[in-house]
């Protein structure tokens, strides 16, 4: 049995999405497989590094008859993936749709347009409309930091901003509260404003957000049109988080 | 509609006659519905020129981030948004303590807001007013659009729209988009304009000069060449308007100049930041306009206009050359006096069109306009910001209140359409008891009542009706009340008679 499996192309430790061999390392997720190989599965929630989340839904994959999330699912030798078809780009791009609707995403006003990975996401998908009665969030705007403000409309729950300040930042800062559609995001202080937290400026946990939810104050529609990330860029280029996040304002600049 | 029996506004009305309170037929911006009342004895004793949509900007960017604010309100327009942005962003600079911005960005905002009222300027007299002009304003409909005037003139249809072009070009270069780009940052200007981008522009500023020199002498001559025009929708009003330090005419910055219909001075060099000590607002049941007046002169008698007009006749020179001679001749015509012909609006717009194209020529060859030195030192934060400029349509005012953590707490904007309110008011009714008294309402009477609203060029023109087909409702009220007639013209065009 041992001798038939070595004779097998799939000993060679690999997986197939859509049709190219790739392979793998133990331990690896399917996503971390197929970013090392260079093949996009659109996401929202991962960052290379960070404990995977497996919350934003996109980068779920069909792996022969079943479905499940690229991030968090440990790549297996021999898996048969489905990624990059008709049938899942439509449901992803319906999850976008709910994004948009489920918060105040006006694009056209918004400082992170051009450079939020939402509204790229969007343009990648061929989202024409939000399609669904739009919620009209009226969620509370925590300006109270002195460099750092919060706007809750915005936010996807992705946590990022989570694990960037639990596992980059060694704070605690950020949480997600509450279940289904009450969930929301939260501030570890006293008060439960950002002021009362030990959030600085420099944290990654101030930087990461790919929507407009955390923002640094009093900054903002200082990158020219046509300069802006996404103006250069799709959202599609694999290693494109690392060139967002390169420079951490301090709070002098 | 609701017929209502209660108060009738302000503007004085017999008891016998009831105000016509119509709810909010769209939300959509640029539907306008003017009523008529008719006393006893069937004269035409009022007239009002509604706006029945609702927008509330003033209320929804309470809460947000003062940074934000430029790019919000300047969604207000399609037409003019530049005006709201820089407006709302000198606002921005006074929140942020800059007094000064560095000679570049003082400049490129000049230059922005030149091809701003340069494309705009077009844009109406071109597309939107160049038809009633041109063929008449009971001409027949079908040829009484923009298509009409390229078919019949096309030169002078493709050199207007080479016109806007050219002014959206620049917006383009500085803002980075033809319309709604970003362009403002707390003390200053985010993107340098580059070489190339500057001799790009001046590759055709030659022919922009020629084409607004063209424009102004076809509206001179339109103007004088038809005495029937100068008393046309005609009132006589006081001028609001910003003028420079020495008295010229000024779009961008400067302070605030008002006088009587006589020319007597109400107040000069009035800095805007204290504006509401001047300035105030009425509100109307019966619209959801604001009407703004002066405070010295009060709420009967301190009406005003804005815009071309106001500022041609209330300035005391222009700085470019070719626009000074122009203004000089227009003077000449008011024979000393203002003009107060309301169809003057569109002679003036030319005047100002080319004093944009001469002013934007010098900026083009100013070495500070490609620098790189965009950004003030910012001073000291302040809650209260109040940005005015002279919007195409008129001044523009944007007053903000931040609190500690720099969200907005209150805004007022007066925009420029809002002060030309009672004028447009009037001038519907001057021209209402010289057409309609006595007779039937027809198309030519609507069109009549829109070339007057039109010439003040209100943002509910520039919205609503292009090709011509502004989204219009006449009614005719006997002295109790009674729906008589009207009329109601849809955005296509379509002319039906509902009672």
């Amino acid at each position: 049995m041992s001798a038939d499996i070595k004779q097998s192309p799939i000993t060679k430790n690999t997986i197939t999405i859509d049709g190219q061999e790739i392979p793998f390392l133990a331990g690896q997720t399917i996503m971390d497989a197929a970013l090392a190989a260079g093949v996009y599965i659109p996401h929202l929630c991962h960052r290379q590094g960070f404990t995977p989340h497996g919350s934003c839904k996109l980068c779920v994959v069909d792996i022969a008859s079943r479905s499940a999330s690229a991030c968090t699912m440990p790549a297996v030798a021999g898996q048969q993936i489905s990624n990059n078809t008709p049938a899942l780009n439509e449901a992803r791009k319906t999850i976008t749709q709910m994004l948009f609707i489920e918060g105040n995403h006006i694009c056209p006003s918004c400082e992170k347009c051009g450079d939020c990975t939402l509204q790229a996401m969007a343009y990648h998908l061929g989202m024409l409309d939000g399609h669904f009665p739009q919620f009209f969030q009226r969620r509370e705007v925590d300006a109270s930091h002195p460099t750092v403000m919060l706007d809750r409309d915005r936010c996807i729950l992705c946590e990022l901003c989570v694990r960037a300040s639990r596992e980059v930042d060694g704070k605690n800062v950020f949480a997600i509260a509450g279940r289904g559609i009450n969930a929301h995001l939260v501030v570890n202080s006293a008060s439960g404003k950002l002021v009362d937290s030990d959030l600085e400026t420099s944290d990654m946990a101030a930087h990461i957000c790919p929507v407009g939810a955390i923002l640094i104050k009093e900054h903002g529609y200082e990158v020219p049109i046509g300069q802006r990330t996404f103006d250069l860029h799709q959202v599609s280029e694999i290693g494109l988080e690392k060139t967002i996040l390169t420079k951490v304002r301090q709070p002098d600049e | 509609m609701e017929q209502n029996a209660g108060p009738s506004s302000d503007i004085d009305s017999p008891p016998n006659l009831r105000r016509v309170a119509i709810d909010p037929i769209t939300r959509v911006e640029g539907h306008g519905k003017i009523t008529l009342l008719l006393d006893a004895d069937n004269h035409i004793h009022e007239a009002r020129f509604h706006i029945v949509e609702f927008r509330g900007f003033e209320k929804f960017i309470q809460g947000r981030p003062y940074w934000e604010v430029p790019f919000i309100v300047q969604r207000l327009c399609g037409i003019c948004p530049v005006s709201h942005q820089l407006a709302a962003a000198k606002a921005v600079d006074q929140l942020v303590g800059v007094e000064r911005l560095t000679p570049t960005a003082e400049k490129l905002r000049r230059l922005l807001h030149f091809g701003q009222t340069l494309q705009s300027h077009a844009l109406h007299f071109f597309h939107l007013s160049s038809p009633d002009l041109l063929f008449g304003f009971g001409s027949d409909p079908a040829q009484r659009n923009i298509v009409g005037v390229l078919e019949k003139y096309p030169d002078l249809a493709l050199k207007g729209v080479k016109l806007r072009k050219y002014g959206q070009q620049i917006i383009a270069a500085i803002s980075g988009k033809r319309i709604h780009g970003t362009a403002t940052v707390p003390g200053g200007m985010s993107k340098p304009l580059a070489v190339a981008e500057r001799d790009a522009l001046l590759v055709d500023i030659k022919n922009i000069l020629a084409w607004s020199q063209d424009a102004l002498a076809l509206n001179e001559q339109i103007h004088t060449a038809h005495p029937e025009h100068y008393r046309f929708a005609t009132i006589r009003s006081n001028f609001l308007s910003v003028v420079g330090g020495g008295g010229e005419l000024e779009l961008y910055h400067g302070g605030l100049r008002a006088r009587s219909a006589t020319g007597a001075m109400i107040f000069d060099q009035f800095d805007y930041r204290g504006f509401q000590d001047i300035l105030r607002e009425e509100v109307r049941p019966w619209s959801y306009m604001k009407f703004p007046y002066l405070v010295e002169l009060g709420k009967e008698q301190g009406w005003y206009r804005v815009g071309p007009l106001a500022r041609v006749n209330n300035c005391d020179f222009i700085s470019t050359p070719l626009a000074e001679a122009a203004r000089k001749h227009f003077r000449e015509f008011g024979q000393g006096g203002f003009v107060q012909d309301t169809l003057a609006y569109h002679w003036a717009r030319m005047i100002e069109i080319l004093h944009c194209a001469e002013s934007i020529e010098v900026l083009l060859h100013d070495p500070d306009i490609t620098g790189t030195d965009l950004v003030a030192d910012l001073g000291e934060k302040r809650s209260v910001g109040v940005g005015v400029i002279e919007a195409p349509r008129g001044t523009l005012f944007h007053h903000y209140r931040i609190d500690e953590q720099g969200l907005i707490v209150k805004a007022n904007l007066i925009v420029s359409t809002t002060s030309n309110n009672q004028a447009m008011n009037e001038s519907v009714r001057s021209v209402a008891n010289e057409y309609l008294e006595g007779r039937e309402i027809t198309e030519g009477l609507l069109n009549h009542l829109e070339v007057a609203v039109r010439a003040y060029d209100p943002c509910l023109s520039c919205a609503t009706h292009a090709l011509g087909k502004m989204p219009l409702q006449v009614e005719l009220l006997d002295a109790d009340g009674v729906l008589l007639d009207r009329l109601v013209k849809g955005s296509n065009g379509v002319i039906e008679r509902t009672v």
